[in-house]
């Protein structure tokens, strides 16, 4: 039994080991045996072992409502007082684990995938700062120690997405990370600002304290709200801050897999998941639409990208939203739930995807060739026979992500379309809410039958890339192994068997709490809504993804239509989907541009016109009236006045000067006559 | 004869012929020689005080200390004179102004 | 010690003595004769806050002399919990700066002759407690200022130093005028702790030419502080005079000199004017606001490195702006909101000494890499991060640090002065967060620029950053690090003194004495 101090002292180590291993690989890396990998791994999986002995424990206690905390003094200057530290509850331990475990496999993974990197103990330590700094998201009890590690997560995904910075795309997509992020951060911290003049503490339990005595409420709660909500949007990714997520995949795949699919980006979920009771209905309702359209809208630029990655970063991006609109629509424990069974079989996918393009790349590497794409899907097929561990690993994790009972994702997506069609029977306006999750679901499969189908089946459309292709050493097939693993249905229904019902330790130990701003429904009838809907989503989710799977294997393995036909028939929506809807271009255009060009201009005017004309121009006014007057002192006042003084006085110096012989006998002579002229004056 | 006014008149004359000397002679031992007169001239008039004016002791007293001014003024002067004439190869005063431009 | 401050002012001037004896081609030897004064005078400095007892916030270690008593002129210094960081940081900079001046070899003597001269000068700015004294030292820095500025620095230097040397003299003579109207006003004393007292009290309901006498002198005050914070309009000098000075020079100009604005107003507008603190906080605010965007605006646009780092000091000083006006928030009217009040003066206060570290660092920085490749042209470089990795760790650290990264003492001190400041400007500080993505956009765009991409065939042989340049760096990256970790430390030293000064201000000022 694990409590009190040594759940501190185990959290202290689960967040700091991996920056020891950071601050170790950082400084000493290249100099240590093959490059420090052996400590970031060796400090990943002691986290590991910790964090699942937490989670063990936690299923030792059973207690839906366990909770602990502890702080220390941050600043205290009196009256302004900050105190960090650490919320342990169900969540966390839940959080904790799947870190772990995902950034274990991550390391694991990437012994192979990154071997011969030129910065390879580098990325060793940016992987250990991650770690880190998510650690420190899951662990936070309070907004600031939140908004620290949330941009801690942000510098180490710049920092690995821009890994090979000698590509300029790789570069520029760290960058666009990083300022993209960084604008959901202002709203964050609006709304943290917000909060905290309103009640006065960081700390999430006086918040909550204070949000249900009505120290914030009515518009300047949904304000704050939706203010931290924008955290959530930038750094989950959803609509409109979904643009960096696929540029970010520049990076390596191993850290796709990790960060940008698995942990990182489901940050923002977890920041509305424990955030939830502060949420007013409003606030709610736009989570609701922003998850909801997202969902839908990645969905369907995913159907034409070609890039391997780049499907898998859209359906990232897309089941991200419905975890968003799981907690829109209140029922934020399937968020959760998704969250983790989204992060076992994403990463899968990832890993998978990076198996391909690490065969590929060794691939058309023995054959001299570097203008092939090797992320290009085109350019793939048949891979099923070379490679069977991944293509195997692969389907199962997409079956889970398509919703296919047995699998885990058929669980967790089904908790989510029953609480937002429960929401849409409790607020008949909000019918779209549905329909998104729903039709998002349908295109989901597809596309992702898509993927496995171009990869794994057909014909190969390179032979030659295709005869080098062979399956990746076990190092990388391990961690696709466990995770595909992880993705049955029976981890998280446990102790219960039932394959299509979600009831298991995940619902008994992790009760959602009633929402503390006034307005919104009770935990309890939430449940209800969502018991009620289940059976009606379940058959309506099984019909959508039944067809999408259908159609897709129709489309591309029977060849009953063709995909080609289809795109030039809806020439106007294919081009809109194949180019992201347009918006890195119209960002671009209405917002970085203007933003240069603006910042230019004030550059000129503060530089070039205000410095060089106005404050310079006091320089020439001064130094034109000290002309002036310098005129006036020399040739008037000087020259005429004082200098003509001076000539007069010369001029009689002249003069008298004469007088001056010099011969002292003239000087007596002078004298005598003074003596005799004073004399004589006297007399008279 | 045995009153003041003879010896002062006497003294006027002197210091008038020494003036004279000093005023129009252009050799520099002949100007001395006017001062010199001047000072006795001083000296007469002293000595007539302390006879006629109630100076007493006063007035010899300071005759003898005008004396052995006058021998000091002398030996500087006729060494000034001296170094005049090495320098200048005249005892003229006219000839060897440096002051005037 | 009995004398321990005035120990730390005049012992650079001893070292001038040292230096002015010993002959000019020893430049070794000059150089360590400085360096070990200047190490002295740090040593001191970390003794003084070491037996600074932090907990109360009145004035420590006062010495007080007759000076000319004639017209009640004393020698008074005295240190709290204001001027402590400052002095300490003043003692690291010029201790860093020798080193980052090694490499001068021009005129040595007489160059590290005005550096302990500057030294003397910028010290006694923040120790004096009269204010003859104080507008003595004030004037003592400006001089070795413009001879550096002008003898060592780049190819516009003369031009540079003239500006410098005439916009801050502008300034410094409306602040003499305020002085003297203070002197005349408020009892004839140059004593700052009597006008502490004496002119909240003298100046109420003094009318001059139909303004209020407080309006008048906080404004002459203000401008003449303003020019050196530089607050916008006043700002356009310093870019100038940074580009051209050399690397050490900028950096105690960036470092140290700009805070010598802030503390002016804090230590005399804010103490002796507090009604003026209220009728002017409003403006205070929305000049940060405009010192926050517009300097993110132009670094946004800058080619030359330096500049870059210059107008981010513009756009830095602007945050301890709006800190420093979020003191009004604890006033009855603003409904009594201590927690502001303390967490944006507190804030601001840190954020000037953590500019000074960080643009210190930044400055450094520069001026390693135009000591290799001669040129700071940002568009010039290119790939940097594969040929000199330990120097491009260091700028990401410096960058990291001055766009705000949670981790160093500049999102700390930030985030106070946001948090304090936000309930009673509510709209400028909403608007001024916009300031903290321009920070991100600047600083990560000119890195990639300088660092990434494929690397640059032409600075392949680049030598990488030497032992004495880290020396330099380390430090400063280690403070910024640990106080973003941990902050007391700092806040411990300060937040005692800076309490005394917002009930000083709420307490004696209001806003109905100035209508």
């Amino acid at each position: 039994m694990i409590t009190g101090n040594i759940i501190t002292d185990f959290c202290l180590l689960i967040l700091f080991l991996p920056l020891l291993a950071f601050a170790i690989n950082i400084f000493f890396g290249k100099r240590l045996p093959r490059q420090g990998d052996w400590v970031s791994v060796g400090s990943v999986l002691i986290t590991l072992i910790l964090s699942l002995s937490l989670l063990m424990n936690m299923f030792m206690n059973w207690d839906a409502n366990f909770s602990y905390e502890a702080q220390f003094s941050w600043i205290d200057l009196g009256a302004f007082k900050v105190e960090l530290g650490f919320w342990v509850d169900n969540i966390t331990i839940v959080m904790l684990a799947v870190v772990a475990l995902i950034s274990s496999m991550t390391h694991i993974f990437s012994l192979e995938y990154m071997k011969g990197d030129i910065r390879y103990s580098r990325y060793y330590a940016y992987l250990g700062l991650f770690t880190f700094s998510m650690n420190g998201i899951v662990l936070a009890n309070n907004l600031v120690s939140l908004y620290i590690f949330w941009e801690l997560v942000g510098v180490s995904s710049y920092l690995l997405i821009a890994h090979w910075f000698e590509k300029h795309s790789a570069a520029d997509a760290g960058k666009k990370a990083f300022l993209t992020n960084r604008v959901g951060d202002i709203g964050f911290f609006i709304g943290i600002m917000l909060i905290f003049t309103a009640i006065g503490s960081f700390n999430f339990q006086d918040v909550f304290a204070g949000v249900s005595q009505g120290m914030i409420s009515g518009t300047l709660l949904t304000l704050a709200g939706v203010g931290l909500f924008m955290g959530a949007v930038g750094k989950s990714s959803q609509f409109p801050l979904h643009i960096w997520l696929p540029d970010a995949m520049e990076g390596p795949t191993p850290v796709s897999a990790l960060m940008h699919a698995a942990t990182m980006v489901a940050a923002g979920v977890y920041l509305t998941v424990r955030l939830f009771p502060l949420f007013s209905p409003e606030a709610l309702t736009i989570i609701a639409y922003v998850g909801g359209f997202t969902a839908l809208f990645a969905a369907t630029i995913a159907i034409t990208q070609n890039d391997i990655k780049k499907v898998l970063a859209y359906s990232t991006v897309s089941q991200l939203g419905y975890m968003i609109l799981a907690v829109g629509v209140g029922n934020y424990v399937a968020a959760l739930f998704h969250l983790l069974t989204h992060a076992m079989f994403k990463a899968c996918l990832f890993y998978g995807s990076g198996s391909v393009i690490h065969a590929m790349h060794h691939s058309l590497h023995e054959l001299h060739d570097h203008d092939t794409d090797p992320q290009d899907m085109r350019n793939m097929g048949g891979f099923k026979t070379k490679m069977p561990i991944t293509h195997w690993t692969m389907v199962i994790s997409t079956l889970a992500i398509s919703g296919v009972p047995l699998f885990s994702g058929f669980l967790s997506k089904d908790a989510i379309l029953a609480g937002s069609l429960a929401f849409a029977q409790h607020h008949p306006q909000h019918f779209l809410l549905p329909v998104f999750g729903f039709g998002a679901a349908a295109i989901t499969a597809f596309y992702m039958f898509r993927l496995i189908f171009m990869t794994f089946h057909g014909e190969p459309k390179l032979p030659k890339v295709f005869e080098g292709i062979h399956e990746s050493p076990k190092v990388m097939t391990f961690p696709l192994m466990l995770l595909a693993g992880l993705s049955f249905f029976i981890f998280y229904t446990l102790p219960y068997f039932n394959p299509i019902s979600d009831h298991g330790w995940f619902t008994e130990l992790i009760k959602a709490g009633d929402s503390v701003a006034p307005g919104n429904p009770t935990a309890h009838e939430i449940y209800d809504g969502v018991h009620h809907a289940h059976y009606p989503a379940m058959a309506l989710s099984l019909l959508v993804a039944g067809l999408g799977i259908g159609l897709s294997y129709l489309m591309y393995m029977k060849h009953k239509f063709s995909a080609e036909n289809w795109a030039r028939k809806m020439g106007f929506l294919y081009k809109l989907s194949l180019n992201k809807y347009f918006f890195d271009e119209n960002y671009n255009r209405f917002l970085y541009q203007p933003l240069l060009k603006l910042s230019r201009a004030v550059a000129y005017l503060d530089w070039d016109l205000y410095d060089k004309y106005f404050i310079n121009g006091f320089g020439r006014v001064t130094n034109l009236l000290s002309k002036i007057t310098g005129r006036i002192d020399y040739d008037g006042l000087d020259q005429i006045l004082v200098d003509g003084v001076g000539r007069s006085v010369r001029r009689l110096g002249k003069q008298l000067k004469q007088v001056q012989t010099g011969r002292l006998q003239n000087y007596m002579l002078f004298a005598l006559v003074g003596l005799i002229i004073i004399l004589v004056i006297q007399t008279i | 004869m045995d009153n003041l006014n003879s010896y002062l008149f006497v003294s006027a004359v002197l210091f008038s012929l020494g003036l004279f000397g000093v005023i129009t002679r252009r050799n520099g031992v002949a100007v001395l020689m006017g001062v010199e007169l001047i000072l006795n001239a001083a000296n007469v008039n002293f000595l007539a005080f302390a006879r006629f004016g109630g100076m007493n002791m006063a007035g010899h007293v300071y005759a003898l200390f005008v004396i052995v001014l006058a021998a000091a003024e002398a030996a500087v002067a006729l060494a000034i004179i001296i170094n005049i004439f090495n320098n200048f190869k005249t005892i003229n005063v006219d000839d060897v102004s440096e002051l005037r431009q | 010690m009995n004398h321990l401050l005035s120990w730390i002012i005049w012992l650079p001037v001893i070292g001038m003595v040292v230096i002015a004896l010993i002959p000019r081609d020893k430049t070794e030897l000059i150089k360590q004769v400085a360096a070990a004064v200047s190490g002295i005078q740090l040593a001191l400095a970390l003794y003084l806050w070491r037996i600074f007892d932090a907990a109360t916030g009145t004035f420590q270690f006062m010495e007080r002399a007759e000076w000319i008593p004639s017209f009640n002129i004393t020698y008074i210094l005295g240190v709290d919990g204001l001027s402590l960081p400052m002095v300490i940081l003043m003692a690291l900079i010029g201790f860093l700066g020798v080193f980052v001046s090694w490499n001068i070899n021009k005129a040595v003597k007489g160059y590290f002759s005005l550096f302990l001269l500057l030294n003397t000068g910028v010290m006694g700015v923040f120790l004096a407690l009269d204010f003859f004294l104080f507008y003595i030292f004030w004037e003592v820095m400006l001089l070795p200022m413009y001879f550096l500025i002008g003898m060592w620095g780049g190819p516009q230097r003369e031009y540079a130093a003239i500006k410098f040397f005439l916009y801050t003299l502008f300034g410094s003579v409306l602040i003499l005028i305020a002085v003297l109207a203070l002197y005349f006003t408020c009892g004839k004393t140059f004593d700052m702790l009597v006008l502490m007292e004496t002119a909240p009290t003298a100046l109420n309901g003094v009318l001059w030419w139909g303004m209020s006498a407080i309006k008048v002198i906080w404004v002459l005050l203000f401008i003449g502080f303003a020019i050196k914070v530089p607050v916008f309009p006043f700002h356009t000098w310093l870019p100038l005079a940074h580009v051209e000075a050399p690397t050490a020079i900028s950096v105690i100009l960036a470092g140290v000199l700009l805070k010598l604005g802030i503390y002016g107003i804090l230590r005399i507008n804010y103490t002796m004017l507090p009604d003026g603190v209220f009728w002017f906080a409003g403006a205070l605010a929305v000049l940060g606001l405009i010192n926050v965007i517009w300097g993110a605006m132009c670094a946004l646009a800058q080619k030359d490195l330096k500049k870059l780092v210059a107008y981010s000091s513009v756009n830095h000083m602007g945050y301890a702006l709006l800190g420093m006006a979020a003191v009004i928030a604890a006033s009855e009217m603003n409904g009594d909101n201590l927690i502001g009040a303390q967490a944006g003066i507190n804030g601001a206060v840190f954020q000037m000494f953590n500019h000074g570290t960080i643009s210190a660092m930044l400055f450094i920085l520069v001026g390693v890499i135009y000591d290799r490749a001669h040129h700071r042209d940002i568009e010039g470089f290119g790939g940097l991060a594969s040929q000199m990795p330990i120097y491009t760790g260091f700028v990401a650290v410096a960058f990291f640090a001055g766009l705000g990264l949670p981790g160093f003492s500049g999102f700390v001190s930030e985030a106070m002065i946001f948090i304090g400041a936000f309930p009673v400007f509510k709209t400028i500080v909403i608007i001024s967060t916009i300031g903290i993505l321009l920070n991100a956009a600047y600083f990560l765009w000119a890195f990639q620029r300088i660092f990434f991409g494929p690397a640059n065939e032409k600075y392949n042989d680049l030598p990488e950053i030497n032992k004495r340049e880290l020396f330099t760096l380390v430090p400063l990256a280690a403070i910024t690090l640990i106080l973003g970790v941990y902050p007391r430390p700092f806040l411990d030293m300060v937040s005692a003194t800076l309490n005394v000064l917002i009930d000083q201000v709420v307490s004696l000022g209001g806003l109905a004495s100035v209508m």
